[in-house]
């Protein structure tokens, strides 16, 4: 398969903003903070046509900053994305309408002074993909593809609940007609009872539309029903990408296997108190990370080698790759348990 | 889910809770009605300086003069019928009050919006500019500006326009701070939208709340401070005087028992800036949600 997106050596830094004065007080010496913190160091990935890529991590691991440089909202520090060839941003502004974003909380997406029909409309009047005159019926045609009343487009977005302003936002992004959507944790501030209905409308819809998507959640669960490839982040840093049956069946990396074993499961006839599984340690801060493997002051397999240098992601079959030096020794444990 | 009564009519609703807000928004349409009809109702026509007579100037309320009529209010020192003269002095006060304050609204917004939205130096440059002029009183630099201007109306607006545009600047400043980083904005500039188009149509209307409160309060605002800079003799032409000028004019006099002529003008314009703050506070209470019952 040729790979449809494809990001490469992309990193984003966000340093303080110093103001005039912190800027004369670094000159004379004075203590300020002037590390840099680098949410995303040096991902390279690659998506191929209509397949969708789950992304996780613990928060704060940088992949909804990694979310927005593959949909040039943030520009990278250094590196390049690019969709079949072409940059999605060129001198810090974005260049292509062929991506488009869902974001996490519905509530937040949508200008809560403008009719929700206008809001669809906007983008598609201002591409050329509609004309005013014709945006009504466009917006109506959207509206109905996400299961929403077209007679609805002259309300506000007071007036919906959750799981409706999520099916506008979802309306919004794709009536821009993406080949690719990235969709920010798009069920994690809805009720349960709501998430099932959205999940089910964004796998109908790519399907149908043939959407390639970069589905970002904390929620595994989520990940793995809607994945076909799934990415795990820790501090910045892929550490371990392949198809969801076999990431989740066999973790290659120790960091992987404890994010899964985390999950609270529901354990039928059990006698004594389940506990479950908790990552030891904190995350390490991100303005100082460790040398070497991020993740070796939590790793139960660490050695001396995880500390100095770190490892470089290596494949662990013709689909799978891993940044590990014992992921042999992880997957070995794995298979055993 | 039902589409609900309009927004105006929400707020109608719970601003006519208030029945002193009430009262007072029926203050300032009565004298802006007032003010609009002043040469269908009043007796004279004070500018007209053929109709005024010295033989009827000072006279107390009550005196039938020259023209046959009565002075209600009594006259000034030029033989002005009073009522006549507040009625054209309301006309002049509240053009001037809106004129700029509407002007400095568009100035001040257009300014806080590109700091918020542009950044950086700009940011710096409008927002300290801002600041500074804050830091002393607005009446000192409307002075300055008027003694470079002259007098007349439009440099008395433009005077006005330049002491209070600062108070809109950083309202605007600080309402598209905060919008800017909310995900609307985000999604709209990610489509990608133009950023002309983001701050029309979404920066914008989601900024004017406050905006409203602060005109309601400024245009308060330029009529004290015009009738401050006309007491002071740097306001409009002695021939059309306007409230603060028609203070002026009787202010001499006020020891001498003919309070009338300063009184009944000050009334007039306390009234109406006590009436327009009401209303401001009133509008001020129902978009602040912290203050909400």
């Amino acid at each position: 398969m040729s790979a449809f997106l494809t990001i490469d050596n992309v990193s984003r830094l966000f340093g303080p903003k110093l103001n005039t004065g912190e800027k004369i007080a670094v000159k004379l010496g004075g203590k300020v903070e002037t590390r840099s913190v680098r949410a995303v160091s040096d991902v390279t990935l690659s998506v191929s046509k209509g397949e969708t890529l789950g992304l996780v991590g613990e928060s704060g691991c940088g992949k909804s900053t990694l979310g927005r440089l593959i949909a040039g909202i943030l520009p990278p520090s250094s590196g390049t994305v690019t969709i079949e060839g072409v940059p999605v941003m060129s001198n810090g502004k974005k260049v292509t309408t062929r991506v488009q974003t869902v974001f996490q909380d519905p509530f937040a997406s949508l200008d809560p002074r403008m009719k929700v029909g206008e809001t669809v409309a906007e983008g598609p009047i201002a591409h050329g993909l509609t004309t005013r005159a014709n945006s009504k019926a466009y917006v109506a045609e959207w509206f109905e593809r996400v299961g929403l009343d077209p007679v609805w487009v002259d309300r506000y977005p007071h007036q919906f609940s959750g799981g409706q302003r999520q099916r506008i936002a979802i309306a919004r992004a794709l009536a821009m007609q993406p080949d690719l959507l990235i969709c920010d944790e798009p069920v994690a501030s809805l009720d349960v009872s709501i998430q099932a209905q959205i999940i089910n409308l964004f796998l109908e819809l790519t399907k149908r539309l043939n959407l390639t998507c970069v589905f970002i959640s904390h929620d595994l669960s989520v990940v793995q029903h809607v994945s076909d490839r799934v990415a795990v982040m820790y501090l910045g840093r892929i550490v371990e990408l392949g198809p969801v049956a076999q990431v989740f069946g066999h973790p290659a990396h120790p960091y992987t296997a404890a994010l899964f074993g985390s999950v609270p499961k529901l354990v039928l006839d059990a006698d004594e108190l389940v506990h479950f599984d908790t990552i030891a340690g904190e995350v390490p801060s991100p303005l100082s990370p460790p040398a070497g493997c991020y993740y070796h002051p939590r790793c139960p397999l660490a050695s001396s080698g995880c500390r100095t240098a770190p490892p470089p992601t290596t494949p662990v079959s013709d689909v799978r790759s891993v940044a590990c030096y014992h992921s042999d020794q992880q997957l070995d444990r794995a298979k055993r348990s | 889910m039902s589409a609900g009564p309009s927004r105006l009519a929400l707020f109608w609703a719970e601003y006519s809770e208030n029945k002193i807000a009430v009262l007072a928004l029926v203050v300032v349409v009565v004298m802006i009605l007032l003010a609009l009809f002043a040469a269908l109702i009043s007796p004279q026509n004070p500018y007209d300086l053929a109709n005024l007579s010295l033989r009827d100037s000072r006279r107390p309320p009550g005196f039938v003069g020259s023209g046959g009529y009565t002075h209600i209010l009594g006259t000034d020192p030029q033989g002005r019928d009073l009522l006549s003269a507040i009625f054209y002095g309301l006309r002049i006060s509240i053009q001037i009050g809106l004129a700029a304050g509407f002007v400095s609204l568009s100035i001040g917004t257009t300014l806080g919006i590109l700091a918020a939205y542009l950044g950086g130096r700009v940011e710096t440059l409008i927002m300290r500019l801002v600041d500074l002029q804050l830091s002393f009183p607005a009446i000192l630099l409307a002075l300055v500006i008027v003694a470079l201007l002259g007098q007349g109306k439009a440099q008395l607006i433009g005077a006005l326009v330049a002491a209070q545009y600062a108070y809109f600047a950083r309202t605007a400043y600080g309402a598209a701070k905060a919008e800017r980083g909310k995900d609307y904005i985000e999604a709209a500039l990610a489509t990608p939208l133009s950023a002309r188009l983001v701050l029309w149509r979404h920066m914008l209307p989601n900024c004017t709340p406050p905006l409203i409160v602060v005109a309601t309060v400024q245009i308060a605002n330029s009529i004290s401070l015009e009738a401050t800079l006309s007491f002071l003799g740097l306001g409009l032409p002695v021939t059309e005087p306007s409230l603060g000028m028609l203070i002026s004019n009787g202010f001499p006099y006020m020891m001498s028992g003919r309070y009338w002529i300063s009184v009944y003008p000050g009334v007039a314009l306390i009234i109406l800036i006590v009436a327009i703050n009401i209303v401001g506070d009133q509008v001020r209470d129902q978009f602040n949600p912290r203050l909400r019952k």
